[in-house]
C-alpha cells in the first residue's frame, strides 16, 4: 500500500537495528503510541461523530440512527452496521470506487471489536421499540481521511467515542406505531469501551502503532481488540508473514498494557467533552 | 449474537461429551484428497465433519492485468467463495463482505508459505469453493489450498493446517461444529505452518480471557498435528497414484 523509494529490505533492517536499541525512526519507543487527539460532535447533522488523529493518521466516524427491523436471529436487539472507506484523499494509492478488501477488513474488525465485546446494550429498551418488530438501526461509517499507517486503532477509538457521545431521538410507541417523542434525545447505552492495539513484528522484535513507512517493512502485523482489561474480543492477523507461536503470549501482554493506556485516554476525552457540554 | 451458559445443557451431554459425542479436544472426522480436479494445475478436497470444500490452483502463469505484475516476485490471488446451496438458506451467489475478508486473510496466509520470489512477473490463482459449510470453513479451505499449491508443484517452505477453537457454554472446544459455533461465545480460527511452528492465520470473534486463549492454542496445536499427518498421507497417496497415471475423480 505504502510506497517508498527504498527497497523494503533496507527499511526492514534499519528499523530492526533501531528496535534492538529500543528506538524508532520517529523517536518513539517501540511500545509507544503516537500522539492521540480525540474530538467529538463536529458534524451537527449526524447523531454522533468523532475525529481521531493518531500521529499523521486521521479518521472521521459518523453515526446515523434509524428505525428498522431487527435481525431474525436477534429479534430483541437493535442492529449495528459498520462500513469503512479508504478515501482517495487520504493517500496516493487509495482509489475511488467500492470498498476494497482493505476497507472491508477495516470495517469488519471495527465491527468485531464493538459487537463481540458487547460494548453497546443493543437489547436496551431505549433501542428496542417493539421487540421483534421495530428497533434502532445504528449505522456507523468510518472514513479514513489521512493515512500514515495503522488505521485500525484510531478507527476503533473514533467509533467508540462517537457511540459514547451519540444523541439519538427518543421514540415512543403509540397504537403500535413508532413515533419520535418530541425533541427528546437519549444516549446510546454503553457497557464497555473497547480499544484495539495494532502491533508489528520484525524478526524477534515488536512495535505498536506502526507508521506507513514502518508498515511497508513489517514481517507481519496483528490487531488485538480488548473489551476491557481482562477480555480479548477480537484478533486479526492482517498481513502476510508468520508469527512464532511462542511470541503470541508477549504480543497479547503488550496489547493488554497498551489497551489500558489508550482506554484511559479515551475516557479522559469523553469526560472533558461531557464537562464542556454541560 | 452469541449465546450464554443456558445453552450448555443442549450443547453438552450428561456424560460431559459434546452433542455429537466428541471430547472437547477432538476433531471431527477429517478426510483429504489431493488431485481431484483435472484441468487445474493443482487441486485438493477436504471434509471436516459436514464441511466440504474444493480448492484449485492455476499457475504460475502470466499476471493479468499486466500492471499488477511484480518484477521480483509472483502475485498470489485468492478467492474464497461459498456455494449458494452450502448453507441453510440460499446464499446470494456474489461475494459477500465476509467472503472478501476471508479471501484476504487466506491469501496472506498462503503468501507466507510460497517462495514468491521464485516466480517473478507471474500470478498464482487459488480458488476455494465451499460446497457445504458447517463451521471451520476458512481453516479447512486454507488447509486444502496449501495441498493444492503443493499439488501444483509450487515451491513452498511449508504446508499449513488450520482449525478453529471455540468457547461453548464456558468451555474451550476444538473444531466447533456449526451448532456449537452458533451458540458459542467465541470462535478463534488459527492456522499454523507445522514445520516452522509459526502462526500464518489468526482471528478471534468473541470474548476470551488470556488463560482460555492459551488453552485454545494448545488444543489447536494438537489438532493440527493430526491434520498435518492426514495432509502428508493425502499428498503421498497422490504422488504414488500419479506415477500410475491416475487422475481426478470428481
Amino acid at each position: 500500500m505504502f510506497q517508498t523509494q527504498y527497497p523494503s529490505r533496507l527499511i526492514h533492517d534499519k528499523i530492526y537495528e533501531l528496535l534492538k536499541q529500543g528506538k524508532r525512526m520517529d523517536r518513539r519507543r517501540p511500545l509507544e503510541f503516537r500522539k492521540v487527539n480525540i474530538s467529538v460532535n463536529l458534524i451537527e447533522k449526524a447523531s454522533a461523530s468523532a475525529l481521531v488523529s493518531m500521529g499523521g493518521t486521521k479518521i472521521l466516524v459518523g453515526i446515523k440512527v434509524d428505525v428498522g427491523t431487527p435481525y431474525p436471529d436477534n429479534p430483541n436487539q437493535a442492529t449495528l452496521t459498520v462500513s469503512a472507506e479508504l478515501l482517495p484523499l487520504a493517500y496516493k494509492t487509495f482509489e475511488p470506487g467500492p470498498p476494497d478488501e482493505n476497507a472491508i477488513e477495516l470495517a469488519r474488525v471495527v465491527d468485531r471489536c464493538i459487537r463481540e465485546s458487547k460494548a453497546i446494550e443493543l437489547e436496551n429498551e431505549v433501542l428496542c421499540y417493539i421487540p421483534g418488530q421495530r428497533v434502532a438501526s445504528i449505522y456507523l461509517d468510518v472514513y479514513v481521511l489521512d493515512y500514515d499507517g495503522n488505521y485500525f486503532d484510531p478507527a476503533v477509538l473514533a467509533s467508540v467515542a462517537a457511540l459514547a457521545t451519540a444523541k439519538i431521538p427518543r421514540y415512543e410507541v403509540q397504537n403500535g406505531v413508532v413515533k419520535k417523542a418530541g425533541d427528546d434525545q437519549v444516549s446510546i447505552p454503553m457497557r464497555k469501551f473497547p480499544v484495539s492495539v495494532t502491533m508489528g513484528v520484525l524478526n524477534d522484535k515488536f512495535l505498536v502503532d506502526p507508521t506507513a513507512f514502518e508498515e511497508s517493512a513489517l514481517d507481519t502485523s496483528i490487531v488485538v481488540g480488548w473489551g476491557d482489561e481482562d477480555e480479548v474480543a477480537a484478533i486479526q492477523k492482517n498481513r502476510p508473514g508468520t508469527i512464532p507461536i511462542q511470541a503470541l503470549e508477549e504480543l497479547l501482554e503488550i496489547s493488554r498494557k497498551c489497551s489500558i493506556e489508550l482506554r484511559s485516554q479515551l475516557l479522559e476525552s469523553l469526560k472533558t467533552y461531557a464537562a464542556s457540554a454541560e | 449474537m452469541r449465546g450464554a451458559e443456558m445453552n450448555e445443557l443442549r450443547l453438552f451431554r450428561e456424560d460431559g461429551l459434546r452433542i455429537d459425542g466428541r471430547r472437547v479436544d477432538e476433531l471431527r472426522p477429517v478426510k483429504m484428497e489431493v488431485g481431484v480436479l483435472d484441468k487445474s494445475d493443482g487441486s485438493a478436497y477436504i471434509e471436516m465433519g459436514k464441511t466440504k470444500i474444493f480448492a484449485a490452483v492455476f499457475g504460475p502463469k502470466e499476471a493479468h492485468p499486466r500492471h499488477l505484475s511484480q518484477p521480483h516476485r509472483a502475485i498470489l490471488n485468492c478467492r474464497y467463495h461459498m456455494a449458494t446451496f452450502s448453507v441453510e438458506e440460499r446464499k446470494h451467489p456474489g461475494m459477500t463482505r465476509r467472503e472478501i475478508e476471508l479471501s484476504k486473510v487466506i491469501k496472506e496466509s498462503l503468501e507466507s508459505l510460497v517462495f514468491l520470489n521464485e516466480y517473478p512477473r507471474s500470478a498464482i490463482d487459488v480458488y476455494i469453493e465451499v460446497v457445504q459449510a458447517d463451521a471451520g470453513t476458512r481453516t479447512a479451505g486454507l488447509t486444502a489450498a496449501s495441498l493444492a499449491l503443493a499439488d501444483a508443484g509450487i515451491q513452498m517452505n511449508d504446508l499449513c493446517c488450520g482449525v478453529a477453537v471455540g468457547k461453548v457454554g464456558g468451555r474451550i472446544v476444538l473444531d466447533p461444529s456449526e451448532e456449537e459455533d452458533k451458540h458459542g461465545e467465541a470462535d478463534m480460527p488459527i492456522a499454523i505452518a507445522p514445520r516452522q511452528n509459526s502462526i500464518v492465520l489468526l482471528q478471534l470473534n468473541g470474548r476470551m480471557t488470556r488463560e482460555e486463549m492459551r488453552l485454545g492454542i494448545e488444543m489447536a496445536r494438537k489438532g493440527i498435528e493430526v491434520l498435518y499427518s492426514v495432509q502428508i498421507a493425502a499428498l503421498t497417496k497422490r504422488v504414488r497414484s500419479s506415477h500410475q497415471g491416475g487422475s481426478g475423480r470428481y
